[in-house]
């Protein structure tokens, strides 16, 4: 009990510190806000657009959620067959590592030219194909590094390689896959930010930020990326509770 | 005929980039029903392939693979095999790993009755109490303890241990090597037992091969009619030290060490 209280009572101090060293550094050093927004600026615009911050937000956040759904189905049917065939392993491997080198910015024009229009559709797709990387590179390499033992104590009972892979590839790959998924869940973040301030469609968190820029309303754009900041740690944490209840046995000071 | 294992003129060779790398050769070992055959050799002599044959997970070049009479063509749900390395999966209690193989050989088999046969298996070896608890929580000797619970669970007939205790600090060998004798009385099976430790191949096996080193072939078989439970004393016998003695010379002449005494 005494461990809930700490974990829940020292971050939030430390976010109270945090904003209290700002406030007093924007104050001491008199910045106007173009230069720097301090927290009692930026709640006042927090409030003054409160309604689209919920509808923005929740735009950014199902996308983002359902391009990161992608992720994890392609990244992982990507690993496994990387991860159980040598040969697609070395077939996809070099293609990955340069898809995954290309700037996601660079792919955004390019997929607003392909699907014109369609803004949810491209917002999802570039969130997927900025995350998805991670994921099929941790099901490939814990799918790949499976102790032969551990296949040959079910294969010698006449087990198939599906029920193998079944009872003990894939849960033995979870914490690698969780490792994995924390990353991807930023990325596709980014991905949906980043459709939603290159392309205009007047959609999503991105396009508040945008609007506020074009307004000069600076505190707008730090409340803005204060609550991007709010949206990643929520989904940060979710997959934190996931991982517990799915791949909790591979944490061993839990006990 | 007549045994439960018999491994008939095998030869095996792994194919690499300098050309095929013979491991066995023309290797003959008969294990009758309810024996216990240890194997010893040289590292790196083609042991473990020899389990691996055996379990069906590979196939011989040349000579056969018999169990039960049946030539071995394909893995079988009547075998049982342990290693090392325990393998026990993480994210299962010590009860549910057990219960692993009969998941795969009796799916129908109740939930209840699986956990039923687990828990007296458990408890032959000294578990009792520990069915919650992780892998992780538990000693290396407990590991293995469980690891050689869910080889047997589904009653195999032929038991397949490639070097179980290996890694295990002395005492807790020998704490096994009599879990193992107690085992054979109340779950009888055929077992092969590949080791390094000619202790542990005297004290628990009906009859000791000392294969050669690589390409392997059989160069010594001896018997040790001594049914039933040993005491752990019978190491220290006369009898017994003349045979490790025995066992010993074979293994360097195996090694290649005094080739004088190998002709």
């Amino acid at each position: 009990m005494q461990g809930n209280v700490q974990k829940i009572f020292v971050p939030l101090t430390a976010i109270v510190v945090l904003l209290i060293l700002w406030e007093a550094l924007v104050w001491f050093m008199g910045w106007p806000t173009f230069k720097m927004a301090a927290p009692s600026d930026i709640w006042p615009a927090f409030l003054r657009f409160q309604p689209m911050f919920w509808e923005y937000g929740w735009q950014t956040l199902w996308r983002t959620v359902a391009g990161l759904g992608l992720a994890v189905l392609f990244g992982t049917l990507i690993g496994m067959i990387m991860g159980l065939s040598r040969i697609m392993n070395d077939a996809l491997y070099p293609l990955l590592v340069g898809f995954n080198a290309i700037p996601k910015a660079t792919v955004v024009p390019v997929v607003a030219l392909m699907f014109v229009g369609q803004h949810d559709f491209n917002t999802i797709l570039i969130a997927f194909l900025i995350s998805f990387f991670p994921i099929a590179v941790s099901v490939a390499i814990g799918l790949s590094t499976l102790e032969p033992e551990y296949r040959d104590i079910l294969r010698s009972l006449g087990a198939s390689r599906f029920t193998v892979f079944w009872k003990i590839a894939l849960p033995k790959t979870l914490p690698e896959f969780f490792g994995a998924l924390k990353v991807a869940v930023t990325l596709a973040f980014i991905g949906t930010n980043l459709v939603e301030i290159i392309t205009p469609h007047g959609r999503g968190l991105g396009h508040l930020f945008q609007s506020a820029q074009i307004n000069s309303d600076f505190p707008l754009m730090f409340a803005v990326l204060i609550a991007l900041a709010a949206l990643g740690i929520i989904l940060y944490y979710i997959v934190v509770a996931l991982e517990r209840i799915f791949a909790g046995w591979a944490d061993r000071t839990a006990t | 005929m007549g045994n439960l294992i018999e491994i008939k003129g095998v030869t095996h060779a792994y194919q690499t980039k300098a050309g095929p790398l013979p491991v066995l050769d023309n290797l003959n070992i008969g294990v009758p029903e309810g024996s216990f055959c240890a194997v010893v050799g040289p590292s790196g002599c083609g042991k473990s392939t020899l389990t691996r044959l055996i379990a069906g997970l590979m196939f011989p070049d040349q000579g056969e693979v018999w169990l039960h009479g049946e030539l071995v063509k394909s893995p079988r749900k009547t075998v049982g095999m342990a290693f090392q390395n325990p393998v026990l999966l993480e994210w299962r209690t010590i009860l549910q790993n057990v219960i692993l193989p009969l998941e795969i050989v009796a799916p129908s088999m109740p939930k209840r009755q699986k956990e039923e046969r687990a828990r007296e298996l458990l408890s032959l070896v000294g578990l009792d109490g520990f069915e919650n608890k992780r892998p992780s929580e538990l000693s290396g000797g407990m590991r293995q303890r469980a690891s050689l619970c869910r080889s047997i669970v589904h009653k195999p007939d032929v038991l397949i241990l490639d070097e179980p205790f290996g890694a295990l600090d002395a005492f807790t060998r020998e704490d096994l090597w009599q879990t193992m004798h107690e085992l054979r009385v109340k779950e009888p099976f055929t077992a092969m037992l590949i080791t390094h430790d000619l202790r542990e191949s005297v004290y628990l096996g009906d009859q000791v091969v000392v294969l050669s080193g690589r390409p392997a072939t059989t160069q010594y078989i001896m018997d040790i009619p001594m049914p039933g439970p040993r005491p752990l004393d019978m190491l220290y016998t006369p009898d017994s030290v003349e045979k490790l003695a025995v066992l010993r010379k074979q293994i360097q002449i195996a090694q290649g060490r005094t080739d004088a005494e190998a002709a």
